[in-house]
């Protein structure tokens, strides 16, 4: 059998894969964070909040509505967009006139009163979410036996990234997306309902956020603290690739989730901080990151 | 003759009584009460095995003793610990020095316990810790204020690890929660494993708290190993056992989980779990007292209690009785009581303090249940073998104390 460095070929590619498949994970949440930051300039702290209540809207729909997981990959990005623009009204708006901080700090501070909250319900131990019927079961690629919920997650979450991002770079609706983060005031001077549309992005930020999680219930136990396990990662994903960056998030996202992958073979113990690595490799190389543009 | 007996047994009876006065007029408690501290996990991946649990397992231990002690108060306090040793010790130092705090329970995670033992033996007050696992505290770390209540990486070691070999699992590859813990759990297994006439082919040490645990379960099942020894704890033992089921691991090995707790069972689900072996110091189903007070827990909380909470209810027992015997709640006369008496409650009988901190107490190896064979909810256990007190424990020979006189 041939071998790289004393690994099996066939491990390896097994290895690749299921990089590719949490890469998917880092791309739509990173995704999400560069649209929030590049029009709203908030560094959306509640991301990650944002995206284990999604995973507790699809659980909470199956367990006290019988409702199945189809109609919760449409309805808990529903619901938890709603709430995100109820967020942006509520405290957000009155914000984009200061500084960064201050977006960090009041959604840092909403994140954890949701997982508060969330824990002192649900407890730490989490909630086992049953994998769909129909996507049940394995397929055997040869050098690999792949469960058949995993190819679908990479399937969905590519298909999510690539209509976002043809919506915002190739569509009129994001030509006025992509205008208003340049410079608003014109924007509005031309009858363009700038607000509106700032929420709206929130919310679409959030639907994501909780698309992510409905997508991961199946595969990790639904718990408060998924989301904090996995933000500050993302967060790094999303300075590599250069914050604001559409195309950036999604290539770096998918990208740092192989890197995180062949660490996991060759040198597991620092799996956990490759990615922060190469951020900090990055950030001297390049300060805007991999895909920004130095302003 | 007759006369000599009767005397001398009146004198004696004077005796005790006027010692006993003695005791109850200077009873010296210092603050005038007494102040038992729940240090533990109130919100991370731990707080569902200790937690707020912990708190309510110490105010019903301190229920029954009618909420006094030589006819003084029995407060409890808590605090949450965050998982950081650092937090931990600040915490301990405050209570002991500004609210006179006299014993600390709970105390769960490695490296939290090993820093609040050394404040708590600095400032000559009781550790009685029933949540951390590692050796440590009865070896290299020993102190004499510090109770190692519940369990420890060694004897899981040896409920499980014995177990699963005689039962043909004489292969093993592990995966470990790469903290001191994790480690310590993995060494104790193989050393097991290698004495019972089995074979370790390897490990892959995984971050805490890590994100996906499929690949790790991948290099397990390319090691063709008979049985993935989990040496990880909490969240993270949860979702390896996921992604084993979701992977297929389970059809052709078996995973051996060696800390893991009732909660995580229930969090799972028998479909996940069934067949796995479990170490435990107890379990809520043992007996009649067991089934009785889990019962009185489980009304306050809706959960039933795990050995961490059992453990915190016990070791606060075992410290009010010992006050109300020695009459003060002197560090060193409570300790030194606690030592010469054998301790009985709901959680063990005739448990026997060791001088290296250990409690020596039964331990248990758990088969968990098929679902079909699960009667009611939180009904998970077969109990398959029940390890006597002296086997279940590092012997005192080999231990690396330094107060044990070789």
């Amino acid at each position: 059998m041939t071998e790289i460095l004393g690994i099996p070929i066939q491990a390896l590619l097994g290895q690749l894969l299921l990089g590719l498949v949490n890469g998917s994970f880092y791309a739509m949440l990173s995704l999400g964070l560069a649209i929030i930051f590049g029009l709203l300039n908030i560094i959306n702290f509640a991301h990650g909040a944002l995206y284990m209540m999604g995973a507790y809207a699809a659980w909470l729909s199956l367990t006290y509505f019988n409702v199945g997981y189809w109609p919760s990959l449409i309805l808990a990005p529903v619901v938890i967009g709603a709430f995100g623009m109820l967020i942006e009204r509520g405290f957000l708006q009155w914000l984009y006139k200061l500084d960064h901080l201050y977006g960090l700090l009041l959604t840092f501070g909403i994140a954890l009163m949701l997982e508060g909250t969330f824990r002192y319900f649900f407890g730490v131990s989490g909630q086992p979410y049953p994998v769909p019927e129909q996507l049940s079961g394995a397929t055997n690629l040869g050098f690999m036996i792949l469960p058949n919920y995993r190819a679908w997650v990479v399937a969905a979450s590519l298909t999510v990234c690539v209509a976002t991002w043809f919506v915002i770079e190739r569509t009129r609706l994001g030509a006025y997306l992509r205008a208003a983060t340049e410079n608003p005031k014109l924007v509005q001077a031309f009858g363009i309902n700038v607000p509106l549309m700032v929420t709206l992005t929130y919310g679409f930020g959030a639907a994501l956020a909780a698309f992510s999680g409905v997508l991961a219930a199946p595969i990790i136990q639904v718990n408060p603290l998924m989301g904090s396990n996995l933000i500050v990662i993302v967060f790094a994903v999303v300075v590599i690739g250069g914050m604001g960056s559409i195309l950036g998030s999604i290539a770096t996202g998918l990208g740092l989730g192989v890197i995180e992958g062949l660490t996991k073979v060759f040198y597991p113990e620092a799996s956990s901080t490759v990615i922060f690595v190469i951020m900090v490799i990055v950030l001297l190389v390049r300060p805007a990151g991999l895909f920004g543009r130095e302003k | 003759m007759n006369r000599t007996i009767i005397a001398a047994l009146t004198s004696a009876v004077f005796l005790t009584t006027i010692v006993a006065s003695a005791q109850a007029q200077t009873a010296k408690l210092s603050g005038d009460m007494v102040r038992i501290g729940v240090l533990t996990d109130m919100s991370g991946l731990y707080s569902d095995v200790g937690g707020q649990g912990s708190v309510i397992a110490a105010q019903m231990a301190v229920d029954d003793f009618g909420g006094k002690v030589l006819g003084k108060k029995v407060d409890i306090v808590s605090a949450d610990h965050q998982n950081k040793a650092d937090v931990a010790a600040n915490k301990a130092r405050e209570w002991i020095d500004r609210d006179g705090v006299d014993m600390i329970t709970d105390v769960l995670n490695s490296a939290v316990a090993l820093a609040t033992a050394k404040v708590v033996a600095e400032k000559k007050r009781i550790m009685m810790d029933t949540g951390a696992a590692s050796t440590r505290l009865t070896n290299e770390d020993c102190t004499p204020y510090t109770v190692h209540h519940s369990y420890d990486t060694y004897a899981l070691a040896h409920g499980t690890g014995t177990a699963v070999v005689k039962q043909g699992g004489d292969t093993w590859f592990f995966l470990t929660a790469d903290y001191a813990f994790g480690h310590s759990l993995e060494k104790d297994t193989s050393d097991v494993v290698k004495a019972n006439g089995g074979k370790v082919l390897g490990a892959v040490r995984h971050p805490l708290s890590a994100s996906d645990f499929s690949s790790f379960l991948l290099q397990a099942q390319a090691s063709k190993a008979k049985i993935i020894g989990l040496a990880n704890a909490g969240g993270d033992t949860v979702n390896s056992i996921k992604a084993a089921n979701e992977f297929g691991l389970t059809k052709t090995q078996s995973l051996a989980g060696l800390l893991v707790f009732i909660a995580d069972i229930h969090s799972l689900g028998l479909a996940a779990t069934q067949g796995m072996y479990v170490t435990e110091a107890w379990y809520w189903d043992l007996n009649d007292d067991t089934r009785k007070w889990s019962k009185r827990f489980f009304e306050k909380t809706k959960k039933m209690p795990t050995m961490i909470h059992a453990g915190v209810y016990s070791s606060v027992t075992m410290y009010l009785n010992a006050v109300k015997a020695t009459g003060t709640d002197d560090a060193d006369q409570v300790m030194a009581w606690m030592r010469k008496n054998k301790h009985s409650d709901m959680f063990g009988k005739n448990m026997v303090l060791r001088e290296d901190g250990r409690l020596l107490h039964e331990m248990y190896l758990f088969q968990v249940k098929k679902p079909a064979e699960s009667k009611a909810p939180w009904d998970y256990y077969n109990l398959r073998s029940t390890i006597p007190a002296d086997q279940a424990f590092q012997p005192l020979s080999l231990s690396r104390c330094p107060l044990i006189k070789k």
